[in-house]
Protein backbone atom coordinates (compact mmCIF):
# COMPACT_ATOMS: atom_id res chain seq x y z
CA UNK A 1 0.00 0.00 0.00
CA UNK A 2 1.64 3.44 -1.15
CA UNK A 3 0.96 5.97 1.48
CA UNK A 4 -1.27 8.82 0.79
CA UNK A 5 1.30 11.17 1.12
CA UNK A 6 3.38 9.63 -1.70
CA UNK A 7 0.94 10.15 -4.47
CA UNK A 8 2.49 13.33 -5.93
CA UNK A 9 5.66 11.21 -6.86
CA UNK A 10 5.51 10.07 -10.23
CA UNK A 11 8.28 6.85 -9.44
CA UNK A 12 5.99 5.87 -6.44
CA UNK A 13 2.93 5.57 -8.37
CA UNK A 14 4.23 4.03 -11.27
CA UNK A 15 5.30 1.00 -9.18
CA UNK A 16 2.05 1.29 -6.42
CA UNK A 17 0.57 -2.20 -6.78
CA UNK A 18 4.22 -3.65 -5.50
CA UNK A 19 4.92 -1.25 -2.98
CA UNK A 20 4.46 -2.10 0.88
CA UNK A 21 5.42 1.13 2.34
CA UNK A 22 7.39 4.12 1.39
CA UNK A 23 8.95 7.61 2.73
CA UNK A 24 10.03 11.05 1.45
CA UNK A 25 12.84 11.89 4.29
CA UNK A 26 15.44 14.82 3.68
CA UNK A 27 14.73 15.17 0.27
CA UNK A 28 15.07 11.15 -0.74
CA UNK A 29 12.19 8.60 -1.95
CA UNK A 30 12.42 5.32 -0.23
CA UNK A 31 9.83 2.75 -1.50
CA UNK A 32 9.97 -0.36 0.46
CA UNK A 33 9.37 -3.08 -2.05
CA UNK A 34 7.98 -7.17 -1.70
CA UNK A 35 11.11 -8.47 -2.01
CA UNK A 36 9.49 -11.27 -4.69
CA UNK A 37 8.62 -8.66 -7.36
CA UNK A 38 12.06 -6.95 -7.31
CA UNK A 39 13.35 -7.81 -10.47
CA UNK A 40 9.78 -6.69 -12.31
CA UNK A 41 9.21 -3.85 -10.57
CA UNK A 42 13.30 -2.77 -11.29
CA UNK A 43 12.31 -3.45 -14.77
CA UNK A 44 9.88 -1.61 -14.94
CA UNK A 45 11.74 1.42 -13.22
CA UNK A 46 14.26 1.48 -15.76
CA UNK A 47 11.85 1.22 -19.10
CA UNK A 48 9.23 3.15 -18.11
CA UNK A 49 10.92 5.89 -15.53
CA UNK A 50 14.07 6.14 -16.96
CA UNK A 51 16.28 4.78 -14.34
CA UNK A 52 19.39 3.67 -16.52
CA UNK A 53 21.23 3.29 -14.01
CA UNK A 54 21.54 1.75 -10.48
CA UNK A 55 24.00 3.23 -8.93
CA UNK A 56 24.24 1.36 -5.75
CA UNK A 57 23.34 -1.63 -3.79
CA UNK A 58 23.72 -2.70 -0.39
CA UNK A 59 21.98 -4.44 2.86
CA UNK A 60 21.67 -3.29 6.16
CA UNK A 61 21.27 -5.69 9.25
CA UNK A 62 18.39 -4.92 11.87
CA UNK A 63 19.42 -7.96 13.67
CA UNK A 64 17.37 -9.17 15.71
CA UNK A 65 14.48 -7.99 13.87
CA UNK A 66 12.63 -10.57 11.70
CA UNK A 67 12.53 -9.88 8.27
CA UNK A 68 16.28 -9.39 9.10
CA UNK A 69 17.97 -8.08 6.71
CA UNK A 70 16.82 -4.78 4.04
CA UNK A 71 18.82 -4.76 0.72
CA UNK A 72 18.81 -1.61 -0.47
CA UNK A 73 18.89 -0.52 -4.26
CA UNK A 74 19.74 3.33 -5.46
CA UNK A 75 18.42 3.56 -8.80
CA UNK A 76 19.64 6.69 -10.38
CA UNK A 77 17.48 8.65 -13.74
CA UNK A 78 20.58 10.89 -15.44
CA UNK A 79 17.88 12.22 -18.02
CA UNK A 80 15.31 13.11 -15.41
CA UNK A 81 17.91 14.26 -12.51
CA UNK A 82 16.32 11.92 -9.87
CA UNK A 83 17.32 9.36 -7.68
CA UNK A 84 14.91 6.67 -5.79
CA UNK A 85 15.83 4.36 -3.11
CA UNK A 86 13.93 1.23 -3.29
CA UNK A 87 14.00 -1.24 -0.13
CA UNK A 88 13.09 -5.19 0.35
CA UNK A 89 12.87 -6.69 3.55
CA UNK A 90 14.30 -10.31 3.41
CA UNK A 91 13.92 -13.06 6.03
CA UNK A 92 16.98 -13.83 8.64
CA UNK A 93 17.39 -17.56 7.92
CA UNK A 94 18.46 -18.72 4.54
CA UNK A 95 17.92 -15.22 3.10
CA UNK A 96 17.73 -14.97 -0.75
CA UNK A 97 15.98 -12.20 -2.92
CA UNK A 98 16.38 -12.72 -6.59
CA UNK A 99 19.40 -10.83 -8.64
CA UNK A 100 18.42 -7.59 -10.83
CA UNK A 101 21.40 -8.49 -13.33
CA UNK A 102 18.79 -9.38 -15.76
CA UNK A 103 18.15 -5.40 -15.32
CA UNK A 104 21.44 -3.92 -14.80
CA UNK A 105 24.87 -5.96 -15.40
CA UNK A 106 26.67 -3.66 -12.70
CA UNK A 107 24.40 -4.71 -10.65
CA UNK A 108 26.92 -8.41 -10.65
CA UNK A 109 29.64 -7.30 -8.27
CA UNK A 110 27.22 -5.15 -5.80
CA UNK A 111 25.21 -8.50 -5.28
CA UNK A 112 28.64 -10.49 -5.00
CA UNK A 113 29.64 -7.83 -2.24
CA UNK A 114 26.04 -8.42 -0.26
CA UNK A 115 26.68 -11.91 -0.56
CA UNK A 116 29.97 -12.40 0.79
CA UNK A 117 29.68 -9.94 3.50
CA UNK A 118 26.13 -10.40 4.71
CA UNK A 119 25.65 -13.80 3.43
CA UNK A 120 22.29 -13.02 1.62
CA UNK A 121 22.00 -15.17 -1.69
CA UNK A 122 20.43 -14.06 -5.23
CA UNK A 123 19.21 -16.40 -6.93
CA UNK A 124 19.86 -16.37 -10.88
CA UNK A 125 23.34 -14.40 -10.34
CA UNK A 126 25.52 -15.67 -13.41
CA UNK A 127 28.58 -15.68 -11.23
CA UNK A 128 27.71 -15.79 -6.97
CA UNK A 129 31.10 -15.94 -5.34
CA UNK A 130 32.53 -14.13 -2.65
CA UNK A 131 34.15 -10.91 -3.93
CA UNK A 132 36.29 -9.16 -0.62
CA UNK A 133 37.16 -12.01 1.22
CA UNK A 134 39.19 -15.21 0.08
CA UNK A 135 36.92 -18.40 -0.98
CA UNK A 136 37.35 -20.51 2.33
CA UNK A 137 36.20 -17.58 4.47
CA UNK A 138 33.67 -18.38 7.20
CA UNK A 139 30.90 -16.13 8.15
CA UNK A 140 30.05 -12.60 6.85
CA UNK A 141 31.22 -9.97 8.31
CA UNK A 142 28.94 -7.18 8.29
CA UNK A 143 26.33 -9.29 9.86
CA UNK A 144 25.34 -7.44 13.24
CA UNK A 145 25.98 -10.76 15.13
CA UNK A 146 29.48 -10.85 14.08
CA UNK A 147 32.20 -9.75 16.23
CA UNK A 148 34.46 -6.91 14.81
CA UNK A 149 37.51 -7.31 17.09
CA UNK A 150 38.22 -11.13 17.84
CA UNK A 151 37.21 -12.87 21.37
CA UNK A 152 39.53 -12.46 24.17
CA UNK A 153 40.83 -15.72 26.21
CA UNK B 1 62.80 -31.42 -49.95
CA UNK B 2 63.19 -31.10 -46.03
CA UNK B 3 62.38 -27.69 -44.32
CA UNK B 4 64.71 -26.21 -42.85
CA UNK B 5 64.42 -25.47 -38.83
CA UNK B 6 62.95 -22.07 -39.21
CA UNK B 7 60.23 -23.03 -41.42
CA UNK B 8 59.63 -25.86 -39.34
CA UNK B 9 59.16 -23.85 -35.71
CA UNK B 10 57.03 -21.21 -37.73
CA UNK B 11 54.53 -24.18 -38.50
CA UNK B 12 54.45 -25.38 -34.92
CA UNK B 13 54.19 -22.08 -33.92
CA UNK B 14 51.37 -21.04 -36.47
CA UNK B 15 49.85 -24.41 -34.96
CA UNK B 16 49.95 -23.38 -31.41
CA UNK B 17 48.74 -20.03 -31.69
CA UNK B 18 45.47 -21.63 -33.56
CA UNK B 19 44.90 -24.70 -30.26
CA UNK B 20 46.40 -23.10 -27.45
CA UNK B 21 45.53 -20.18 -25.60
CA UNK B 22 47.47 -19.05 -22.58
CA UNK B 23 45.78 -17.62 -18.98
CA UNK B 24 48.04 -14.57 -17.98
CA UNK B 25 47.75 -13.71 -14.21
CA UNK B 26 48.33 -9.82 -14.08
CA UNK B 27 48.72 -8.74 -10.66
CA UNK B 28 48.27 -8.74 -7.73
CA UNK B 29 51.52 -7.29 -7.74
CA UNK B 30 52.12 -6.24 -11.41
CA UNK B 31 53.49 -2.70 -11.36
CA UNK B 32 50.87 -1.13 -13.69
CA UNK B 33 47.88 -2.41 -11.85
CA UNK B 34 48.27 0.37 -9.85
CA UNK B 35 47.50 -1.54 -6.48
CA UNK B 36 46.71 -5.27 -5.62
CA UNK B 37 44.24 -5.54 -8.62
CA UNK B 38 44.63 -9.17 -9.92
CA UNK B 39 43.21 -9.75 -13.73
CA UNK B 40 43.02 -13.36 -15.60
CA UNK B 41 43.75 -12.84 -19.21
CA UNK B 42 43.15 -15.53 -21.09
CA UNK B 43 45.23 -14.71 -24.24
CA UNK B 44 44.68 -15.99 -27.99
CA UNK B 45 48.53 -15.07 -29.21
CA UNK B 46 48.52 -11.59 -28.29
CA UNK B 47 44.72 -11.15 -28.46
CA UNK B 48 42.94 -11.07 -25.36
CA UNK B 49 39.80 -13.59 -25.27
CA UNK B 50 38.93 -12.74 -21.46
CA UNK B 51 39.65 -10.80 -19.00
CA UNK B 52 38.39 -11.53 -15.39
CA UNK B 53 39.14 -9.32 -12.71
CA UNK B 54 39.48 -10.17 -9.17
CA UNK B 55 39.59 -8.08 -6.38
CA UNK B 56 39.54 -7.68 -2.59
CA UNK B 57 43.32 -7.96 -1.24
CA UNK B 58 43.01 -4.55 -0.14
CA UNK B 59 39.62 -5.38 1.59
CA UNK B 60 39.89 -3.33 5.03
CA UNK B 61 36.53 -4.09 6.82
CA UNK B 62 35.99 -0.34 6.79
CA UNK B 63 32.54 -0.32 6.81
CA UNK B 64 32.48 -2.33 9.84
CA UNK B 65 34.41 -0.39 11.98
CA UNK B 66 32.27 2.47 11.00
CA UNK B 67 29.48 0.83 12.58
CA UNK B 68 32.35 0.83 16.45
CA UNK B 69 33.25 4.46 16.21
CA UNK B 70 31.19 7.81 17.06
CA UNK B 71 30.61 10.27 13.78
CA UNK B 72 32.96 12.15 14.71
CA UNK B 73 36.04 9.49 15.12
CA UNK B 74 35.07 7.81 12.16
CA UNK B 75 35.97 10.76 9.32
CA UNK B 76 39.65 9.16 9.63
CA UNK B 77 38.20 6.08 8.36
CA UNK B 78 37.04 7.56 5.26
CA UNK B 79 40.67 9.21 4.08
CA UNK B 80 42.08 6.24 3.76
CA UNK B 81 39.25 4.83 1.65
CA UNK B 82 40.30 6.27 -1.72
CA UNK B 83 43.95 7.41 -0.49
CA UNK B 84 44.34 9.61 -3.57
CA UNK B 85 41.19 11.57 -2.78
CA UNK B 86 41.18 12.36 1.42
CA UNK B 87 39.63 15.12 1.02
CA UNK B 88 36.90 14.48 -1.50
CA UNK B 89 35.41 11.00 0.77
CA UNK B 90 35.46 13.43 4.25
CA UNK B 91 33.66 16.01 2.15
CA UNK B 92 30.89 13.11 1.00
CA UNK B 93 30.79 12.09 4.80
CA UNK B 94 30.53 15.22 6.12
CA UNK B 95 27.80 16.30 4.08
CA UNK B 96 25.87 13.09 4.52
CA UNK B 97 26.00 13.19 8.40
CA UNK B 98 25.40 16.98 8.50
CA UNK B 99 22.34 15.97 5.84
CA UNK B 100 20.88 13.85 8.98
CA UNK B 101 21.85 16.17 11.15
CA UNK B 102 20.41 18.94 9.59
CA UNK B 103 22.78 21.14 10.36
CA UNK B 104 24.36 24.61 8.25
CA UNK B 105 27.85 24.88 7.25
CA UNK B 106 28.95 28.78 7.27
CA UNK B 107 29.97 30.08 3.87
CA UNK B 108 33.38 30.43 4.54
CA UNK B 109 33.64 26.62 5.23
CA UNK B 110 31.92 25.94 2.35
CA UNK B 111 34.44 27.76 -0.03
CA UNK B 112 37.38 26.53 1.63
CA UNK B 113 35.77 22.61 1.38
CA UNK B 114 35.06 23.59 -2.18
CA UNK B 115 38.98 24.74 -2.43
CA UNK B 116 40.72 21.93 -0.83
CA UNK B 117 37.84 19.09 -3.09
CA UNK B 118 39.18 21.18 -6.28
CA UNK B 119 43.25 20.61 -5.25
CA UNK B 120 42.21 16.95 -3.97
CA UNK B 121 40.98 16.57 -8.12
CA UNK B 122 43.96 18.07 -9.14
CA UNK B 123 45.95 16.05 -7.05
CA UNK B 124 44.59 13.19 -7.92
CA UNK B 125 44.40 13.40 -11.47
CA UNK B 126 48.06 14.17 -11.67
CA UNK B 127 49.03 11.11 -10.15
CA UNK B 128 47.13 9.15 -12.50
CA UNK B 129 47.92 11.30 -15.53
CA UNK B 130 51.83 10.71 -14.41
CA UNK B 131 51.22 6.84 -14.16
CA UNK B 132 49.00 6.43 -17.08
CA UNK B 133 51.83 8.21 -18.85
CA UNK B 134 54.34 5.90 -17.45
CA UNK B 135 52.83 2.71 -18.12
CA UNK B 136 52.46 3.54 -21.50
CA UNK B 137 55.86 4.75 -21.71
CA UNK B 138 56.50 8.30 -20.78
CA UNK B 139 59.08 8.96 -18.00
CA UNK B 140 58.98 12.56 -18.22
CA UNK B 141 55.49 13.34 -18.05
CA UNK B 142 55.88 11.48 -14.37
CA UNK B 143 58.03 13.91 -12.97
CA UNK B 144 56.59 16.50 -13.50
CA UNK B 145 53.05 15.60 -12.49
CA UNK B 146 54.74 14.38 -8.88
CA UNK B 147 56.67 17.94 -8.92
CA UNK B 148 53.11 19.63 -8.80
CA UNK B 149 51.88 17.20 -6.56
CA UNK B 150 54.59 18.06 -4.60
CA UNK B 151 53.30 21.36 -4.04
CA UNK B 152 49.69 20.70 -3.31
CA UNK B 153 50.83 17.87 -0.38
CA UNK B 154 52.86 20.70 0.72
CA UNK B 155 49.30 22.70 1.29
CA UNK B 156 47.42 19.94 2.77
CA UNK B 157 49.79 19.89 5.31
CA UNK B 158 49.96 23.35 6.11
CA UNK B 159 46.01 23.02 6.73
CA UNK B 160 46.22 19.55 8.21
CA UNK B 161 49.98 18.58 8.91
CA UNK B 162 49.33 15.72 6.74
CA UNK B 163 50.44 15.28 3.70
CA UNK B 164 47.88 12.15 2.53
CA UNK B 165 45.01 11.42 5.58
CA UNK B 166 44.00 15.00 6.26
CA UNK B 167 40.98 14.62 7.98
CA UNK B 168 40.62 18.25 7.79
CA UNK B 169 36.73 17.95 6.38
CA UNK B 170 34.87 17.13 9.62
CA UNK B 171 31.46 16.99 10.16
CA UNK B 172 30.18 20.72 10.99
CA UNK B 173 33.10 22.55 9.36
CA UNK B 174 36.55 22.32 9.20
CA UNK B 175 38.89 20.89 11.85
CA UNK B 176 41.35 23.47 12.59
CA UNK B 177 41.18 27.27 11.54
CA UNK B 178 42.73 28.15 7.55
CA UNK B 179 46.27 28.18 8.46
CA UNK B 180 47.66 31.68 8.48
CA UNK B 181 48.75 32.90 5.30
CA UNK B 182 47.49 30.14 3.16
CA UNK B 183 46.18 32.25 0.57
CA UNK B 184 49.59 33.00 -1.08
CA UNK B 185 50.72 29.51 -0.49
CA UNK B 186 47.76 28.41 -3.13
CA UNK B 187 47.48 32.12 -5.28
CA UNK B 188 51.50 31.13 -5.95
CA UNK B 189 50.71 27.38 -6.51
CA UNK B 190 47.36 28.31 -9.12
CA UNK B 191 48.88 31.27 -10.96
CA UNK B 192 51.60 28.98 -11.93
CA UNK B 193 49.89 25.67 -12.39
CA UNK B 194 47.74 26.38 -16.12
CA UNK B 195 51.31 26.64 -17.21
CA UNK B 196 52.19 23.79 -16.10
CA UNK B 197 49.33 21.90 -17.28
CA UNK B 198 50.36 23.31 -21.07
CA UNK B 199 53.93 21.34 -20.21
CA UNK B 200 51.81 18.41 -19.93
CA UNK B 201 49.97 19.06 -23.08
CA UNK B 202 52.89 19.82 -25.12
CA UNK B 203 54.51 16.55 -24.05
CA UNK B 204 51.58 14.41 -24.79
CA UNK B 205 48.50 15.62 -26.78
CA UNK B 206 50.37 15.77 -29.93
CA UNK B 207 52.73 12.80 -29.57
CA UNK B 208 52.82 10.42 -32.24
CA UNK B 209 53.43 7.23 -29.77
CA UNK B 210 50.81 8.35 -27.29
CA UNK B 211 48.00 9.17 -29.94
CA UNK B 212 49.36 5.76 -31.68
CA UNK B 213 48.65 3.98 -28.02
CA UNK B 214 45.33 6.23 -27.12
CA UNK B 215 43.12 6.93 -30.15
CA UNK B 216 40.49 4.27 -30.81
CA UNK B 217 41.73 1.83 -27.42
CA UNK B 218 39.42 0.93 -24.91
CA UNK B 219 36.05 1.73 -26.39
CA UNK B 220 32.81 0.48 -24.81
CA UNK B 221 29.43 1.45 -26.40
CA UNK B 222 28.03 4.22 -23.78
CA UNK B 223 24.87 2.01 -23.43
CA UNK B 224 27.08 -0.77 -21.65
CA UNK B 225 29.13 1.99 -19.34
CA UNK B 226 26.13 3.26 -18.17
CA UNK B 227 24.49 -0.45 -17.43
CA UNK B 228 28.05 -1.66 -15.37
CA UNK B 229 27.76 1.25 -13.12
CA UNK B 230 30.58 3.59 -14.60
CA UNK B 231 30.61 7.00 -13.84
CA UNK B 232 32.89 10.43 -14.04
CA UNK B 233 35.25 11.27 -16.83
CA UNK B 234 34.77 7.87 -18.06
CA UNK B 235 30.74 8.79 -18.77
CA UNK B 236 32.03 12.49 -19.71
CA UNK B 237 34.48 11.11 -22.46
CA UNK B 238 31.50 8.66 -23.85
CA UNK B 239 29.51 12.44 -24.91
CA UNK B 240 27.54 12.01 -21.53
CA UNK B 241 27.15 15.57 -19.64
CA UNK B 242 27.09 14.26 -15.73
CA UNK B 243 28.82 16.46 -13.33
CA UNK B 244 27.22 15.86 -9.66
CA UNK B 245 28.86 19.72 -9.15
CA UNK B 246 26.43 20.93 -11.87
CA UNK B 247 23.31 18.36 -11.26
CA UNK B 248 23.24 18.38 -8.00
CA UNK B 249 25.16 20.95 -6.41
CA UNK B 250 26.26 20.95 -2.99
CA UNK B 251 28.54 23.15 -0.29
CA UNK B 252 27.82 26.70 -2.68
CA UNK B 253 29.04 24.87 -6.06
CA UNK B 254 26.35 27.06 -7.58
CA UNK B 255 28.27 30.21 -7.26
CA UNK B 256 31.51 29.25 -9.33
CA UNK B 257 31.55 29.61 -12.70
CA UNK B 258 33.25 26.53 -14.49
CA UNK B 259 32.71 24.30 -17.48
CA UNK B 260 31.79 20.13 -17.65
CA UNK B 261 34.21 19.01 -20.44
CA UNK B 262 33.37 16.28 -22.59
CA UNK B 263 34.08 14.17 -25.60
CA UNK B 264 32.50 11.82 -27.96
CA UNK B 265 35.17 9.52 -28.72
CA UNK B 266 34.63 7.37 -25.85
CA UNK B 267 38.43 6.66 -25.84
CA UNK B 268 41.60 6.62 -24.05
CA UNK B 269 42.59 9.46 -25.93
CA UNK B 270 39.32 11.16 -25.21
CA UNK B 271 39.21 10.20 -21.84
CA UNK B 272 42.83 12.15 -21.45
CA UNK B 273 41.61 15.12 -22.68
CA UNK B 274 38.88 15.39 -20.56
CA UNK B 275 40.82 14.76 -17.79
CA UNK B 276 43.09 17.83 -18.63
CA UNK B 277 40.40 19.37 -19.49
CA UNK B 278 38.99 19.24 -15.92
CA UNK B 279 42.09 20.11 -14.65
CA UNK B 280 42.25 23.51 -16.13
CA UNK B 281 37.93 23.82 -14.96
CA UNK B 282 39.44 22.73 -10.97
CA UNK B 283 42.37 25.34 -11.45
CA UNK B 284 39.22 27.86 -12.37
CA UNK B 285 37.43 27.00 -9.10
CA UNK B 286 40.41 27.15 -7.23
CA UNK B 287 40.94 30.86 -8.79
CA UNK B 288 37.60 31.89 -7.63
CA UNK B 289 37.51 30.28 -4.01
CA UNK B 290 40.28 32.41 -3.66
CA UNK B 291 39.32 35.67 -5.24
CA UNK B 292 36.23 35.97 -3.66
CA UNK B 293 36.30 33.78 -0.46
CA UNK B 294 33.89 34.68 2.15
CA UNK B 295 34.59 35.90 5.80
CA UNK B 296 33.25 34.94 8.51
CA UNK B 297 33.26 31.49 10.97
CA UNK B 298 34.93 28.30 9.81
CA UNK B 299 32.31 25.75 12.07
CA UNK B 300 28.84 26.09 12.14
CA UNK B 301 26.96 27.34 15.08
CA UNK B 302 25.85 24.26 16.43
CA UNK B 303 26.98 23.39 19.70
CA UNK B 304 26.13 20.02 20.21
CA UNK B 305 28.21 19.01 17.08
CA UNK B 306 31.29 21.39 17.02
CA UNK B 307 33.97 21.65 19.90
CA UNK B 308 33.96 24.77 21.60
CA UNK B 309 36.88 27.10 21.36
CA UNK B 310 39.88 26.21 23.31
CA UNK B 311 39.36 29.71 25.01
CA UNK B 312 35.65 29.33 25.88
CA UNK B 313 36.50 25.92 27.22
CA UNK B 314 39.18 26.80 29.63
CA UNK B 315 36.75 29.79 30.91
CA UNK B 316 32.85 29.10 30.67
CA UNK B 317 31.54 25.87 32.65
CA UNK B 318 28.40 25.33 29.74
CA UNK B 319 31.62 25.20 27.14
CA UNK B 320 33.12 23.15 29.28
CA UNK B 321 30.37 20.50 29.65
CA UNK B 322 29.58 20.49 25.99
CA UNK B 323 33.43 20.01 25.11
CA UNK B 324 32.97 16.96 27.91
CA UNK B 325 30.30 15.41 26.26
CA UNK B 326 31.23 15.33 23.10
CA UNK B 327 34.82 14.13 23.08
CA UNK B 328 33.85 11.29 25.58
CA UNK B 329 30.24 10.39 24.49
CA UNK B 330 29.98 11.88 20.71
CA UNK B 331 26.81 13.61 19.81
CA UNK B 332 23.49 11.53 19.05
CA UNK B 333 22.43 11.88 15.39
CA UNK B 334 18.83 11.72 14.51
CA UNK B 335 17.64 8.61 13.13
CA UNK B 336 17.12 8.47 9.20
CA UNK B 337 19.10 7.34 6.61
CA UNK B 338 20.66 9.41 3.56
CA UNK B 339 22.38 9.28 0.38
CA UNK B 340 24.84 11.83 -0.40
CA UNK B 341 26.83 12.04 -3.51
CA UNK B 342 29.77 14.30 -4.54
CA UNK B 343 31.73 13.79 -7.72
CA UNK B 344 35.09 12.37 -6.60
CA UNK B 345 37.87 12.63 -8.77
CA UNK B 346 36.94 9.51 -9.98
CA UNK B 347 33.35 9.98 -10.49
CA UNK B 348 30.17 9.39 -8.43
CA UNK B 349 31.27 8.81 -5.17
CA UNK B 350 28.59 8.32 -2.72
CA UNK B 351 27.90 7.58 1.44
CA UNK B 352 24.63 5.72 2.58
CA UNK B 353 24.87 6.53 6.18
CA UNK B 354 21.86 5.05 8.60
CA UNK B 355 21.57 6.45 12.01
CA UNK B 356 19.16 5.16 14.91
CA UNK B 357 19.53 7.94 16.71
CA UNK B 358 22.55 7.16 18.91
CA UNK B 359 26.01 8.54 18.67
CA UNK B 360 27.51 5.50 16.67
CA UNK B 361 26.06 4.87 12.89
CA UNK B 362 24.19 1.95 12.60
CA UNK B 363 25.30 1.31 9.10
CA UNK B 364 27.60 3.00 6.17
CA UNK B 365 27.82 2.16 3.01
CA UNK B 366 30.45 3.46 0.63
CA UNK B 367 29.94 3.61 -3.02
CA UNK B 368 33.41 4.31 -4.65
CA UNK B 369 33.82 5.25 -7.83
CA UNK B 370 36.04 2.76 -9.18
CA UNK B 371 34.15 0.03 -7.78
CA UNK B 372 31.46 0.79 -10.93
CA UNK B 373 34.59 1.71 -12.79
CA UNK B 374 36.72 -1.54 -12.59
CA UNK B 375 33.52 -3.71 -13.46
CA UNK B 376 33.83 -2.51 -17.70
CA UNK B 377 37.50 -3.34 -17.35
CA UNK B 378 35.98 -6.91 -18.54
CA UNK B 379 34.54 -5.81 -21.59
CA UNK B 380 37.11 -2.99 -22.57
CA UNK B 381 39.62 -5.83 -22.66
CA UNK B 382 38.22 -8.22 -24.85
CA UNK B 383 38.97 -8.55 -28.37
CA UNK B 384 42.31 -6.55 -28.22
CA UNK B 385 45.68 -6.50 -27.59
CA UNK B 386 47.00 -7.36 -24.46
CA UNK B 387 49.36 -3.70 -24.90
CA UNK B 388 46.24 -1.74 -24.90
CA UNK B 389 44.66 -3.50 -21.73
CA UNK B 390 47.62 -1.20 -19.78
CA UNK B 391 46.35 1.64 -21.79
CA UNK B 392 42.26 0.97 -20.61
CA UNK B 393 43.28 -0.05 -17.31
CA UNK B 394 44.98 3.32 -17.11
CA UNK B 395 42.60 5.41 -18.46
CA UNK B 396 39.99 4.16 -15.51
CA UNK B 397 42.31 5.67 -12.92
CA UNK B 398 41.03 3.21 -10.51
CA UNK B 399 42.16 3.18 -6.77
CA UNK B 400 41.80 -0.41 -5.14
CA UNK B 401 41.46 1.40 -1.84
CA UNK B 402 38.40 2.79 -3.18
CA UNK B 403 37.21 -0.83 -4.87
CA UNK B 404 38.08 -3.01 -1.67
CA UNK B 405 37.26 -0.57 0.99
Amino acid sequence: MLPETLLEYPDAVAVQDAVVTGKYDRGELTLEIEPSRIVEVCARLKGEQQFVRMSDLTAVDRYPEEPRFEVIYHLHSLSRNTRLRLKCRVSGTKPAIDSVTPVWRGANWFEREVFDLFGIEFRNHPDLRRIMLPDDYEGHPLRKDYPVTGTRV
Amino acid sequence: MPSTLADREEQTVSAEKQTRRMTLNMGPQHPSTHGVLRLEIELDGETVVKATPEIGYLHTGIEKEFEVKTYQQAVPLTDRIDYLAPLSNNFAYSLAVEKLLGIEIPPHAQWQRVMLVELTRLNSHLVWLGTHALDIGAMTVFLYCMREREDILRIFEMYSGQRMMTSYIRIGGLALAPPRGWQDRVRKFIDAFPSKIDEYEDLLTNNRIWIGRTKGVGTVPVEDLLDLGVTGPMIRAAGIKWDARKENPHSSYEHFDFEIPTRTENDVYARYLVRVEEMRQSARIVKQALDGMPSGPWQADAPHVVLPEREKMKTQMESLIYHFKIVTEGFRVPEGEVYQVVESPRGELAYYVVSDGTSKPYRVHVHGPSFGNLQAIGEMAKGTMISDVIASMGSMDFVLGDTDR
